[in-house]
This record gives C-alpha cells, sequence and structure tokens, in this order.
C-alpha cells in the first residue's frame, strides 16, 4: 500500500511546502442555498444546510475518497473546493497559501487546481471539436494556439486516444468512456497538482470504469498528481483511496485510511453504510437493512447529531448535543459522542468497536 | 509511458475520418435535404432577385398614371397584371414593390436579432441584478401587443420608412431577448461553462467561445419565424398611413389603394395580398426546416 | 396455470432506423418459473432493457420488427390485439422503472393514480380501491401511509416515490413483475432497503419477476437465476451461486474480474475487457464476444455457439468453457 506522505520521485516546482505541508487544507466550510421564503414573503428563513461547517486536509500525493449519500454534501464540496461556488464562511489554503487571497490569487490557483464532472457528455461542449476543447484551458493563460493543441495531442494519446483518429471529431461521436477520458485530458492539459474526480467514472459501464481507473492510477504516477476522488460507489473508493471521508448531510462524520473506515468504522453511520453495500455472494444475502428510511433534507436536519434519528445506537443525549470529531487512532477520527469523552453518553455493549471485536468487522 | 500500451481502445469501432463535420455543415446538409424548406427556399429567392433587379426588368414605369387605362383586368396588352387606381401598370409595382416589401420584412428582423440577442445573452450569462434590470424593462415593452406598440410608436415618430423600420425593430426586441435569455441561462448552468470557469477563463472569452456557439442557433431559427410578422406589421402601418408614402409602391400600401376596387376588380385588388402570403408563407415554411434540421440530436 | 409465467422463444427484435438494422435482441430463450426471480445482467446495448420492454410490447410499433415466441402465463403476447394488451399490462404483468420521476404522473396524486389503476382493471367503487390503495402502502412499508396518499411525486423522496412506484405496479395483483433497474438511482442505503422489499414481497405474493439491472451485487441479493447479456443474446445462465462461484462463459468470467470489487487490494491493476462494445447495426456471423475474446478460436468465429450445459440448469454460450474455467475467478473469501 502506498505510503500516504510519500510524493513522488520527482518534486514539482511549485510546490511550496514540503511533503508535509497538506496540498489543500479545508477550515469550517459552509455553504447555505437560501430558499424563497413560505407565506407570501413573511414565513421563516430557511436555506439547504448543503456543506455545514466541514473542515479537512487533502496530502501531497495521495488519494483522499470521500463517500456519502444524496444530501450529503459532497458535491457541494467539491464546488467549493474549485471556487465554482463561493462559500459563506471557511478557509481554503492551498500549499499553505490561502486561495483567494493575495498571495495565490484565484487565476493562479486555477492553474493548480482541476475537476472531472460526472456526467461526461454535458461537460464538453457539443459545438467545439475534442482537440480545441482540451486546448482551450491553456490558451485561456497564454499558451499560443498551435503549441495549446499539441500539448491537447499529446494528452489525448496518453489517456489512450489517438489524436489522429480522434481530435477532429465532436463529443456526440465518442461513447461515454471516450469522453471521460476527453474530460480527463482536458483536466490534465494545465498541469494541474489537485484533481478532484467527482463521480467521475459512476455513469460508466463496469468494464469501461475499470479501464478509467486504471487510466487514472496511471496517470497519478506519471504526473505526480493528487486526488480527491468522490463517489457513492464504496468498492471503487476502497480500491482508489489511500484515505477515506465520510460525510453525512452536510459534515463530516469519519475520517481514516482505507484499511481503517472499512475494516473498522467507527461512526455508526459508516457501518451502516457499508453493511448496505451488497456483497456479491450468493451464499451471503442481506437479511436486514441496515438503515431504515431515506437520507433526511438538508433544509431541515435533525438537532444534535445529525444520524440520531436513524442510529441504531441513539440515545437521548445524541439529540441535544452536536458531536465535536475525535481521534480516536492515529489518523482515524469520527464525529460520534461514542467517542467523546464527558459526552454522556453511555456505550451499549454490541457499539462497532474495533478490530478488537473481530466479529464485528463490517462484510464487505 | 504505459498509460497509452494498456489503456488504449483497439480499433473496432467504424471511425474513420479524421475532421469531422462542424455542426453549421451538418444542419446546412438536413436543410438542404427537406424539399418544403427548399421549396420556400427557392421561393424566397426568387422574390428576392426580381426585386433587386426590378428596376431592370420592369415592363412599364411604375409611376406612370393614366386616367384612361385605369383598373384594367388582368391579361390587358400592355398590362400583364393589370392597372391599379392610378392606371399604372401593376406588375412594375409589384415588382419595385417588392423591394420595400421584403425590407421592411428583413430589416428590423435582423436589427433586433443583433440588439436582442446582445441584451439577451448579457442578462443571462450575468444573472442576478442584471438579468431582473434588463428582463423587467424588456418586459414592459413586450407586455404590449405588437400590432399596438407598432402603430403607437410609428403614430408618435410620424410616418416614413425609418421610423417605422425602428418602430419594429423595439417591437421585436424584446421578444428575441427573451429568448436569447432563457437559452443563455441553460447553456450557463450546463458542465462544460463550469469546467470553462475552472480553467480561469475570463467571462467574455467563454461568452465568446462557449456561450456564443451554442445559443446563437435557436436565437436565429425564431428570429427567422419573425421575419414573416414584420412583412405583415410593415404592410399593415403602411396600410394605415404610417410607413411607406404614396406614391411609393409597397404591397401594404398597394392594398390600402386598391381597397376600393374590391367590388370592380377584385382580383386585381387581391394581388399584393396574395404576394404578402405567399412570402409570408414561405419564410415561415424556411423557418420551420431550419428549426427541424437543428433539432436533430445525432 | 401454465408452467412457465413467462417463456421466451428465439426471441428477435430490431430497429429499423434509416439505412440500417439495429439488431437489439437476438435470439433470446428464457423460461421463468411460477415464483421465480431471474436477474438479467448486462451492459449497455446488451439488449437487456430491450428484452424487458418487449416483453409488455412497449416499444412503438413503428420501425420494430419482433419476432419469435413470447408467452406470459400461456397467452400469445406477440399476437395480441391492442385491447387485449391493455388488459394484460397492469393486470396480469405490471413494470417499475428506474426513474420514479419519469413513470408517475406528476399532476396527480400518488394515491389518485393507485385508485385510477385499480378501478380501470377491477371496476370497484372508490371506497374500496382507496382502502386497497392504503393497504398496499402499508405493504411496501411507506411510513404514515394515510398521509402519503395524498402527496404528489415530487414531494416525496427518492426512496418512498420507488416504493409507491412498487405499490402502483402491485395495485392489480399481477402475476409478473418486471422491474427496469429499478434501484440503480438510489443510495446505497435505500437500495437494500428496496432489495430487501422486493424480495419480500415476491415471497408474500408469489410473483415471478424479472429483474434487469447492470450491478452483479444488487442481482445476487434477489435473484434466483441470473442470465448475462451480451448483444442481444444470453450468454450464460444458472443459479446465482452457479454463476457467481463457478462463470463458464469468458465474457461473465471477464465481467467478475473487472469489478473494483471489495476484494480488490489498492495497487493492483484491474483487469478490462479489451476491444470496444460490439455494433448492433453489423453484427459478426459468429460469437459477438469473440473479438474481445481472450480464449476466442476461429471457430468461435465461424459459428455462433450453442448453449453448453456445464451443469444441471447452467448453461453457456461457448465452445471453451474448459478453458473458460480456468481463467475463471477465485470464489470470494
Amino acid at each position: 500500500m502506498n505510503d500516504v506522505t510519500a510524493t513522488t520521485a520527482s518534486v514539482d516546482p511549485r510546490d511550496v511546502g514540503g511533503p508535509r505541508q497538506p496540498l489543500m487544507r479545508v477550515q469550517a466550510l459552509k455553504k447555505h442555498f437560501p430558499l424563497k421564503r413560505s407565506g407570501l414573503g413573511f414565513g421563516p428563513k430557511s436555506a439547504v444546510r448543503a456543506v455545514d461547517g466541514v473542515s479537512f486536509e487533502i496530502r501531497k500525493g495521495e488519494t483522499l475518497g470521500v463517500v456519502g449519500e444524496s444530501g450529503c454534501g459532497k458535491s457541494t464540496t467539491a464546488r467549493l473546493l474549485m471556487q465554482l461556488i463561493v462559500q459563506d464562511s471557511g478557509e481554503l489554503v492551498f500549499d499553505g497559501a490561502t486561495v483567494g487571497a493575495r498571495e495565490l490569487p484565484l487565476r493562479d490557483f486555477r492553474r493548480q487546481t482541476q475537476m472531472v464532472f460526472q456526467d461526461s457528455y454535458s461537460s464538453l461542449n457539443p459545438r467545439m471539436t475534442i482537440e480545441d476543447s482540451v486546448a482551450f484551458g491553456p490558451t485561456v493563460h497564454g499558451v499560443s494556439s498551435r503549441d495549446a493543441l499539441n500539448r491537447a495531442h499529446d494528452l489525448l494519446a496518453r489517456v489512450g486516444l489517438e489524436p489522429a483518429r480522434f481530435a477532429g471529431r465532436y463529443p456526440h461521436e465518442l461513447s461515454g468512456g471516450q469522453r471521460q477520458r476527453v474530460n480527463i485530458a482536458r483536466a490534465l492539459a494545465l498541469e494541474p497538482r489537485l484533481v478532484i474526480l467527482d463521480e467521475a467514472v459512476s455513469a460508466l459501464d463496469k468494464s469501461v470504469e475499470a479501464q478509467v481507473l486504471n487510466l487514472l492510477e496511471d496517470l497519478k504516477r506519471d504526473f505526480g498528481l493528487t486526488y480527491l476522488f468522490i463517489s457513492h460507489d464504496l468498492h471503487v473508493v476502497r480500491y482508489m483511496s489511500d484515505r477515506v471521508l465520510v460525510m453525512y448531510l452536510g459534515q463530516v462524520v469519519e475520517v481514516g485510511t482505507a484499511t481503517q473506515v472499512f475494516d473498522a468504522p467507527r461512526h455508526p453511520y459508516t457501518r451502516a453504510l457499508l453493511r448496505s453495500m451488497p456483497s456479491g455472494d450468493p451464499m451471503q444475502r442481506t437479511t436486514e437493512a441496515p438503515l431504515s428510511g431515506d437520507p433526511p433534507n438538508p433544509i431541515d436536519p435533525p438537532s444534535g447529531c445529525r444520524f440520531h434519528t436513524r442510529c441504531a445506537f441513539a440515545q437521548a443525549v445524541c439529540s441535544q448535543t452536536q458531536p465535536d470529531f475525535i481521534e480516536t487512532a492515529a489518523g482515524h477520527g469520527a464525529a460520534c459522542l461514542r467517542w467523546q469523552p464527558g459526552s454522556g453518553y453511555v456505550p451499549p455493549p454490541d457499539f462497532p468497536d474495533l478490530a478488537e471485536n473481530p466479529a464485528e468487522v463490517a462484510h464487505v | 509511458m504505459s498509460a497509452t500500451a494498456a489503456t488504449s481502445i483497439t480499433a473496432s469501432a467504424p471511425l474513420q475520418a479524421v475532421r469531422s463535420r462542424s455542426h453549421g455543415a451538418n444542419v446546412l446538409r438536413r436543410l438542404v435535404r427537406n424539399p418544403v424548406a427548399m421549396t420556400a427556399a427557392a421561393i424566397i429567392s426568387l422574390l428576392i432577385l426580381i426585386a433587386i433587379f426590378a428596376p431592370w426588368i420592369m415592363p412599364a414605369d411604375p409611376f406612370a398614371t393614366s386616367m384612361f387605362k385605369r383598373l384594367r383586368p388582368v391579361g390587358t396588352p400592355g398590362f400583364p397584371l393589370g392597372s391599379d387606381e392610378l392606371g399604372r401598370d401593376l406588375l412594375s409595382r409589384l415588382m419595385l414593390g417588392g423591394r420595400l416589401s421584403l425590407f421592411m420584412g428583413i430589416a428590423p428582423v435582423i436589427m433586433a436579432f443583433v440588439i436582442g440577442s446582445a441584451l439577451g445573452i448579457l442578462a443571462g450569462y450575468a444573472g442576478g441584478k442584471v438579468n431582473t434590470v434588463i428582463m423587467r424593462c424588456i418586459d414592459v415593452l413586450y407586455a404590449f401587443p405588437s400590432v399596438l406598440l407598432a402603430i403607437a410608436l410609428s403614430g408618435a415618430l410620424g410616418a416614413g420608412i425609418t421610423n417605422a423600420l425602428i418602430s419594429l425593430t423595439v417591437v421585436f426586441v424584446p421578444q428575441i431577448a427573451r429568448i436569447a435569455e432563457s437559452v443563455t441561462t441553460q447553456v450557463r448552468r450546463s458542465d462544460y461553462v463550469d469546467a470553462a470557469r475552472a480553467s480561469g477563463a475570463p467571462a467574455l472569452t467563454i461568452v465568446r467561445r462557449h456561450v456564443f456557439g451554442n445559443v446563437i442557433g435557436p436565437i436565429f431559427v425564431y428570429s427567422t419565424s419573425l421575419i414573416s410578422v414584420s412583412m405583415i406589421l410593415a404592410s399593415g402601418l403602411s396600410f394605415l398611413g404610417l410607413g411607406v408614402k404614396p406614391p411609393q409602391p409597397e404591397w401594404g400600401l398597394m392594398l390600402n389603394t386598391l381597397r376600393t376596387a374590391i367590388y370592380s376588380q377584385p382580383l386585381i385588388a387581391a394581388l399584393p395580398g396574395v404576394l404578402i402570403f405567399v412570402t409570408s408563407v414561405s419564410f415561415n415554411m424556411l423557418a420551420d426546416g431550419l428549426r427541424n434540421a437543428m433539432e436533430v440530436k445525432q | 396455470m401454465s408452467e412457465f409465467a413467462v417463456e421466451l422463444k428465439d426471441l428477435r427484435v430490431e430497429f429499423l432506423a434509416p439505412g440500417k438494422r439495429i439488431e437489439a435482441v437476438n435470439g433470446v430463450d428464457l423460461q421463468l418459473r411460477q415464483g421465480e426471480v431471474v436477474a438479467l445482467i448486462g451492459e449497455s446495448g446488451s439488449g437487456k432493457s430491450v428484452t424487458l420492454r418487449t416483453v409488455m410490447r412497449l416499444h412503438t410499433e413503428r420501425n420494430t420488427r419482433i419476432t419469435g415466441t413470447l408467452d406470459v402465463n400461456g397467452k400469445n403476447v406477440l399476437g395480441m390485439n391492442p385491447r387485449t394488451l391493455a388488459d394484460l399490462r397492469g393486470k396480469e404483468v405490471a413494470m417499475i422503472f428506474q426513474e420514479p420521476l419519469l413513470a408517475l404522473d406528476p399532476v396527480y396524486t400518488v394515491g389518485a393514480q393507485i385508485v385510477e389503476a385499480i378501478r380501470r382493471h377491477e371496476g370497484v367503487d372508490k371506497a374500496e380501491a382507496r382502502a386497497r390503495a392504503l393497504a398496499l402502502f402499508e405493504k411496501v412499508r411507506i411510513p404514515s401511509p394515510e398521509r402519503r396518499l395524498a402527496a404528489y411525486p415530487h414531494e416525496m423522496s427518492g426512496g418512498m416515490r420507488q416504493r409507491a412506484m412498487i405499490a402502483l405496479a402491485l395495485a392489480c395483483n399481477p402475476k409478473v413483475l418486471l422491474a427496469d433497474e429499478p434501484t440503480t438511482a438510489l443510495d446505497a442505503t435505500v437500495q437494500i432497503q428496496i432489495l430487501l422489499l422486493l424480495r419480500e414481497l415476491q415471497r408474500d405474493l408469489g410473483l415471478s419477476v424479472i429483474f434487469v439491472t447492470h450491478d452483479i451485487g444488487a442481482a445476487v441479493e434477489v435473484a434466483d437465476r441470473i442470465a448475462v447479456m451480451y448483444a442481444g443474446r444470453i450468454v450464460e445462465e444458472g443459479t446465482a451461486r452457479d454463476l457467481i462461484l463457478a462463470p463458464r462463459h469468458p465474457y461473465t468470467i471477464a465481467l467478475l474480474k473487472s469489478r473494483a470489487h471489495g476484494a480488490m487490494t489498492r495497487g493492483t491493476r484491474l483487469e478490462t475487457i479489451g476491444g470496444s462494445p460490439p455494433d448492433l447495426s453489423s453484427l459478426p456471423p459468429g460469437c459477438a464476444f469473440a473479438a474481445r475474446c481472450t480464449l476466442a478460436t476461429e471457430a468461435c468465429r465461424a459459428a455462433q455457439p450453442p448453449a453448453v450445459e456445464v451443469s444441471p440448469g447452467h448453461h453457456a454460450r461457448c465452445i471453451r468453457t474448459d478453458a473458460a474455467a480456468a481463467i475463471a475467478p477465485v470464489a470470494l473469501a
């Protein structure tokens, strides 16, 4: 397994803080989308609390996986990281420099962070040829069109699309997998250090997905990239990620290495999520759904711990107090009152614990 | 590096050509295959050519009056389509009249297209307060029925071609701006515009390279459908005495002056109307064909 | 009652587009026994959805040519006139779709839609129909069912909507349920609930179900038997156990191996299937998978492979099943 703190052999000349400094540090990010007031404009003001106090860091050279279900805020977080939308409060620090401040203006930041979207078709301008789409980014930053086109052709070849056959084509002539490769090439055209993959393989057939995942790994190695890999597919996240972040209703509920989170989850939601994945083993069919009901609405989240309404281990104190994020082992933490000393939570005997109790380990 | 070898796609998909036909070329191809649209295009081209070359091909002087030869029927020697209420050759007047009628149909739409698109794209891309200000001002004009607005503006500005042009342009700008804003807002929301923003491109570049090409098509198609409306409105203004002034030949004006002849020579009186009708329908058919050609999603 | 709930024999479906014929389904043989759940697995273009929709003849008649035998509960569906077909749909065969928002009418409450369906097929009065709708909502475990009957589709959450759609499908007590990727668009925690609900309902009501999906995991959770489709043909068919633990068709094996499954360790490369999906308008004469198969021989390319019986109830359309056995993935830990 990759050592999370090791970087690639060659150090990026743009590197500022060295391998120990996180590439991106997200601090207390908040984004609420206000809704129209009910009652002819005089009703109470409500908002979709899409991202409600999210903090984490992305280390250089790693793949940080983000999992969560609808309404958890992972897509909004991705867009905030890209500054496609602006946060209500909170800070982004890229290699030690605050994004948007004088030390790192937005335009420079955009050269270092890029994103691949889920819908491969709508991410490409239907009226532009493939090579023009890929070459667009560099031309914006002063690269001559000839050099930009050359770079585009190089990248298309790198992602497995023969430039002679594909460069002059339009998006509708390509398959989903091919289009996603173009999107990856387009993201790499600006030579970023961080690439955000927002459900980048979710819409692809499994066999195509495998090809694209292999490609992403190769490119990461070749270009010394760092990935933020967002997906709802836990198997894929486990396969791709060094560390994993679990989100629920706009907040981070657990963070740890992939092994820690998948083999010894600390948060009841993580555990339920893991057990919801069909095992694919016909001898071990699921007999009981780990969670009942649908993920609640981010408009009016439950009081206290947001998961308490669906948690099998909830107690009275869970509806009253919002849990802090507590580190339970090196690099592994969860936001659950059970791990918070002095919270008043009394852990029941069947509460999922570490691998001290191997029988409790989630089957994945 | 190993990337290409391990992950490249082996050729079994039937893609041979290197450079694909652009969207515009595809639209043209489909349009050409549409018999109705092509017939309409042929009719319009013919009318435009006749109008342009009218001074050279007219059989008689459109301004030569003769009180003895008033209201002759179709087929009278010297007057192939008859003569009007002042004895002028109708065919020559219809041919020359085409110039103004077609001009009054097309010119206001072109001007409104430019102004309306600019306003609509600006409002659609900028969003927020800019959008609100522009669109609500547009709405004020849009609230008036177009005929009423045209008449009111023409009346205020006075008779004459230029004033009629201005009032018609003002009538069409809100309609085109609305379409432009709506389409631009949709395109603005798409992922590829977000990707362009994410690459650090300034707004103007994004509008120029990404938004423009994708919105201009639908706006253009909508605008072509307004040409027939413009022709009829212009004819209506002339009919009311607000546009073209006599003795200038113009189909709408001719309809007015020939009104009194409707009992004695109904065919003569109807001819200018027939031409207006044929031209409007042709423009509509062409606009329809264009819309169908653009709509097909490959 | 006939032995099979649904019987397909050499079913072929062709779509006629200007200048070409798209052979979406090319000789599918399928027998769904009463009370059985069969999952149709495949990727895009495999023909699984087309096959499903053909059972109810949902395709527009123009430009579609269907040949072969298609019997539902012993009745010949291909020969039915529109009236009989309308009676069949909803009453004997019902379908649930991937996106409930598209299947439910947005301007009527879900309760109204269920009541309408019941009254159309059973002719009972409104009060009786409403009582039955309530009972259905309870059966699909919708909380506060009374209140939810009066809700519009867009007012419900994803999982709730899917349950409402299942209720609508079951309104007239059909014998056969067709499910077209019903859980693909749902979150994982909701998906497992719906899968379990479907299993429970199927058991309680004795339904026969054809479940179409691209997710092998979901298929294993609900199905007794699994059929894998490629280029409009069923390439392998057997019990869920046989297929997952002892696959014998190279495509099935490649599919299983290319999943980034929980057993995959980080750093190992995923096995991929070379080449690209087949062009349904110009299929080769032999095995459609031969172009991408690592075990393909000339014989494979020459003619359609026959169905080989690997073990009782387990068939694969391949002449190289022995070699395939050697490369099959190791059973899951």
